[in-house]
């Protein structure tokens, strides 16, 4: 099914498309159809920069494992940072 | 059986004026041919969609799929373009209803037009074909799995579209609707909802739902490709236009 669900959160940093690195500005995080991976369903994760155009954009697709095994590793990262970095 | 056709991108007049790019596949002969309009699924307009426009025409009809994200991203790949789209919320009723409007036109302009044109959407799509059919004066119109036709958004859901439940009663021509049992957008109580709406209207439709089949089983190119259903589906498109659209 499409689900539809999406949420977009603003996001500061930069990403590497398909012309070199370019500054992200928004992600897009969905669960639904994916273009490529070989799955009905996956959490797919678009980090954008509409200011510079459709191609500026980082997708992923990711399986519901998979993207919970990253945030997780995201946030288990973050945590173990010495203080005063973040 | 004479399947000689051709296939190339144009430019229509859309919504408000706007010149928009789209995928006309025609067939050879002289006509005339009824017109189909190919209302691409949310993942853009991509080789699928320009696929099943070039099969309509081998099955002598005039074809045209409009890149319903041409003003957001012509030129982009389809799947970058796409998540434009779903970034900002999707395509705008008002403004899809003209853009296919100029598709219809365009279709009932061309020499070897016979005056009729029909739609056909998939996924998004089959709502917009709905939505289309009730907002323009159509011949048939096809609903391959559209959600939100009836039935309310997932709250906090971002895209802008909501029931259309309510045009039925403008509904200007006979719709086929195929349908997937494992679908949750829509689901079965939702396709039974619809049926039975334009039931009391009067309004001429068909359904059906395959078993076995969820969201987007006409999709050859991905999982949730359903043979047997895609394969059935076919023929009873091939049916439907033959008595509502074919020469």
């Amino acid at each position: 099914m499409c689900t539809y669900l999406t949420e977009k959160v603003d996001v500061e940093g930069s990403g590497k498309g398909p012309a070199g690195w370019f500054g992200v500005t928004e992600a897009s995080v969905y669960f639904d159809h994916p273009q490529h991976a070989r799955a009905e369903h996956t959490l797919n994760i678009d980090f954008l920069n509409p200011g510079e155009g459709p191609s500026a954009r980082v997708a992923v697709e990711l399986t519901a494992t998979s993207a919970r095994a990253l945030a997780a590793a995201i946030e288990s990262t973050l945590a173990a940072v010495p203080p005063g970095l973040v | 059986m004479n399947d000689a056709m051709m296939a190339e991108t144009i430019s229509i007049t859309g919504h408000g004026g706007d010149r928009i790019e789209a995928y006309l596949a025609r067939p050879l002969g002289d006509g005339p041919y009824g017109g189909v309009v190919v209302i691409h699924h949310m993942p853009g307009y991509d080789e699928g969609s320009k696929e099943i426009t070039r099969t309509f025409a081998v099955h002598g009809y005039l074809a045209i799929c409009p890149n319903l994200y041409s003003r957001e991203a012509l030129g982009a790949s389809p799947d970058d373009a796409a998540a434009v789209a779903r970034a900002q919320g999707g395509v705008p009723d008002d403004r899809l209803v003209g853009d296919v409007g100029g598709a219809v036109e365009y279709l009932r302009a061309m020499p070897a037009s016979n005056g009729k044109a029909g739609t056909i959407g998939y996924c998004s799509g089959g709502r917009q074909s709905f939505l289309a059919a009730c907002s323009l004066p159509l011949d048939a119109a096809v609903d391959c799995y559209g959600a939100f036709v009836v039935g309310t958004p997932p709250e906090g859901m971002p895209l802008k579209v909501g029931p259309i439940i309510h045009l039925a009663e403008h509904l200007s021509c006979p719709l086929l609707g195929l349908f997937g049992a494992d679908d949750s957008y829509p689901s079965p109580d939702q396709v039974a909802e619809l049926d039975k709406v334009l039931t009391d209207l009067g309004k001429p439709h068909e359904f059906h739902t395959y078993e076995g089949a969820g969201h987007a089983f006409f999709s050859v190119n991905r999982p949730a490709y359903r043979p047997e259903a895609a394969t059935d589906g076919w023929q009873k498109i091939w049916d439907f236009y033959g008595r509502y659209l074919a020469g």
